[in-house]
């Protein structure tokens, strides 16, 4: 009999967990669609919040202050203030085992300024920390032996009595469906802007699977509404250009060759300036040609390759087509500050979970930031309520899916991101809204008509794709209707037909089974 | 624009209608379009997540990274199990990095780390472990146990970071199956998306065995000639 403790997930909150509760003598078990090293952790680059003050003078009463600020009062201020507080020794801790810095002239971790924060606060290590961040924590975990199952989807929680007894998960590889049995199990899944399908910066990865199978089980979500735009991703294919383009004097033109908009305004007002051009017919670009190659080959490189792979332009010389897309997603499984669901032994961290930190907008820098500190926390508490059992794997039926589909869901997913992207995005209102949700519950009631042309059992990623294309479709009804019910503007989500904040709406976004609460 | 496409024991055709299109997005086009069953790994699509590796008339790149031309023959990467297609299972080439202890035994110390310290194993923690490199080595046709290219420099990372406490672990356990059976024929470097040289670190690490006494067993074994 142990302590066995399923994490299924592993980017930085996943694997920071796994270590947590590993120290604290339970018995973990890691589950991941993909391989820890290709979770979307790993797409991180601007940097990880923490106010050392390497640079300029910083503090976490600023830390807490800005972060307060972006997040339009629908933080939880206690939340806030202890993820500010154990930030320096959170990043201390990464420093300890291993993460490759940025290092200052005096041998201090390097800080830069992003967005919305009064002091170079954000932490980083080039244009990869999530990366390195996301590998060290896997060597991390290699050294304490820890048990990492790879390529594994997760099908459904399972729930005895209302309280959580382990998780039914499809072996991509073999084809088999594994009940695994667990004291407690911890969601770390990430977020769901594939929603928004090729509007996204997000990696294919991205499509909401743990909060989908959260809520089927009763768990409450909070705030799905929020959803963060960045404003600059490559027109055809929703590659991220960094902040730091715009950061270092960077300009948005439209078609005109015209400034439209102050370049360094918060995310959300940037994104809306932009959209609002692009709805006018507008292109817009981004142009960093007055910058100089030397200067764009040295702090840019990235974006200057990827330029020219997806839009066939030189940087140097031309501008880049962009747009705003999907970046990531505030709201997630509602969670108290022990990282607990309203279901016992189920427990949500990172893009998955609503820690209330950050309310109606993002802070850059805190979500790297929130996966360490409350991935290390959870490992910890669930394991002190965990009971002790014995472990087992069962094997189970295989699920049936429709093997003679007459609408390709390839086509509906493809709709369903465009859709999103024109009638749930950077602005939206009760009518574009309220069409959405009819075609959405359009879709759902087609589900049935919908599967999979491929039936095989081996790594059948025709499978895969379809549950996680029923997952993003169950979440897009919450979403639509939590953005109906807000009848106000916030933070990033923007009303045409309420565009101030309302104090009546100061408060979350709830959603069960049973629609809003 | 016609590609081959490797399944099976067999190739099979597939035309495509994409001008200036990356291989991911072709790969995805006939998925989603043509043929559902056509199976292949991806993620990020900016090249950091490393699930996309694969070979284009033999040569590792990364699916989106690489623009595809007309004729290409798409195979999945050697020396690793084919699950499916142009999926192979990473599993055992993953294990070398636990093999060769390739992680950080952290210090209670504080160590201050400086921009020269921190440049001494930057590129080597760029590594987004796409396995290009594992499926280029020629020595896996004689030794399907080598610890390879990849965990090779992620030892180097770790032993080159001043915070690391326990060396020797490291250089102990990568004697064998390690830095010697590489033959030093570059093919690593040649492949890696990320311009890291496996090459250059198994010589570094050569270098720092022989400060704990290793040898290189292939000379060694000549050795014996000399006691008279």
């Amino acid at each position: 009999m142990q302590k066995n403790i399923l994490i299924i997930g592993a980017g930085g909150a996943g694997l920071s967990c796994a270590l947590s509760a590993h120290e604290a003598g339970a018995n973990v078990k890691v589950i991941t669609k993909e391989y820890p090293t290709r979770s979307q952790t790993c797409m991180a680059q601007g940097g990880i919040n923490a106010s050392f003050g390497n640079i300029k003078e910083d503090s976490v009463k600023s830390h807490i202050t800005n972060t307060l600020k972006s997040a339009h009062s629908l933080a939880d201020e206690k939340m806030v203030e202890f993820l500010c507080k154990k930030a320096v020794d959170t990043v201390q801790w990464l420093d300890k085992i291993g993460v490759c810095f940025s290092r200052t002239q005096d041998s201090k971790i390097a800080q830069r300024t992003l967005g919305g924060t009064s002091a170079p606060r954000a932490c980083y290590a080039q244009d990869y920390t999530g990366l390195k961040i996301l590998h060290t924590l896997y060597d991390r975990c290699l050294s304490k032996n820890i048990e990492i199952l790879n390529e594994r989807f997760l099908l459904e929680l399972v729930c005895n009595n209302d309280e959580i007894t382990g998780a039914k998960i499809l072996n991509i590889r073999t084809g088999e469906v594994e009940l695994h049995n667990a004291s407690a199990v911890i969601i770390a899944t990430g977020g769901y802007a594939r929603i928004y399908d090729n509007h996204s910066t997000n990696s294919k990865a991205s499509t909401g699977d743990g909060i989908a199978a959260a809520f089927k089980i009763g768990a409450k979500l909070s705030n799905m509404e929020f959803i963060q735009f960045h404003p600059t991703a490559l027109k055809n294919s929703a590659i991220l250009i960094s902040e730091s383009a715009r950061g270092a004097g960077g300009y948005l033109l439209n078609s005109k060759g015209k400034r439209f908009v102050d370049e360094l305004l918060p995310r959300d007002k940037v994104a809306r300036a932009i959209d609002k051009q692009i709805k006018n017919k507008e292109d817009v670009f981004l142009d960093i040609r007055h910058l100089g190659e030397k200067f764009i080959n040295e702090e840019l490189p990235q974006e200057r390759k990827l330029a020219k792979l997806y839009e066939n332009i030189d940087p140097i010389n031309d501008l880049i087509p962009i747009k705003p897309v999907a970046h990531y997603t505030m709201g997630g499984i509602d969670v108290d500050e022990n990282s607990q669901t309203n279901i016992k032994g189920l427990f949500a961290v990172g893009e998955c979970a609503n820690h209330h930190i950050h309310g109606a907008n993002r802070l850059g820098g805190n979500s790297l930031l929130e996966l360490i500190v409350f991935g290390r926390e959870v490992g910890k508490f669930a394991v002190k309520e965990a009971k002790e059992i014995d472990q087992k794997i069962e094997i189970l039926d295989d699920i049936k899916l429709n093997e003679n589909p007459e609408i390709n869901f390839y086509e509906i997913k493809k709709e369903l991101g465009n859709l999103f992207y024109s009638n749930v995005g950077i602005t939206r209102d009760e009518n574009s809204l309220n069409e959405a949700l009819k075609k959405v519950q359009n879709y759902i009631s087609k589900l049935p008509e919908m599967g999979i042309y491929d039936n095989s059992k081996v790594y059948n990623t025709n499978k895969i794709e379809f549950l996680e294309f029923t997952n993003t479709l169950l979440l897009a009804e919450v979403i639509i209707k939590s953005a109906i019910y807000r009848q106000e503007s916030r933070g990033a989500h923007f009303r045409i037909d309420f565009q101030e904040e309302q104090q009546i709406f100061e408060k979350d976004t709830l959603v069960t089974k049973d629609g809003i609460v | 624009m016609k590609i081959k496409i490797k399944r099976e024991s067999k190739f099979q055709q597939y035309e495509v209608d994409l001008e200036n299109a990356t291989l991911l997005e072709v790969l995805n086009h006939i998925k989603t379009t043509q043929d559902a069953s056509l199976t292949f790994a991806s993620g990020c699509r900016s090249s950091v997540c490393g699930s996309c590796a694969m070979r284009v008339n033999g040569r590792e790149v990364l699916a989106c990274s690489y623009k595809l031309q007309d004729g290409d023959e798409i195979t999945p990467l050697k020396n690793l199990p084919i699950i499916k297609d142009l999926v192979v299972n990473m599993d055992k080439a993953y294990s070398f990095n636990k093999l060769s202890k390739a992680w950080l035994n952290p210090t209670e110390e504080k160590v201050a780390i400086s921009q020269n310290d921190e440049k001494l194993n930057e590129i080597q923690s760029d590594c987004i472990l796409c396995g290009s490199c594992y499926s280029a080595c020629p020595v896996y046709t004689l030794n399907p146990d080598f610890k390879g290219p990849f965990s090779l420099t992620r030892v180097f990372k770790y032993i080159s970071d001043k915070r690391e406490t326990d060396e020797k672990e490291k250089i102990d356990a990568i004697q064998t199956n390690g830095i010697w059976d590489c033959t030093l024929c570059n093919e690593c470097t040649m492949v890696c998306p990320q311009d890291i040289s496996s090459k250059a670190d198994i010589e570094k690490l050569r270098m720092k065995s022989s400060i704990y006494g290793y040898i290189d067993p292939n000379f060694a074994s000549f050795g014996g000639g000399l006691s008279f």
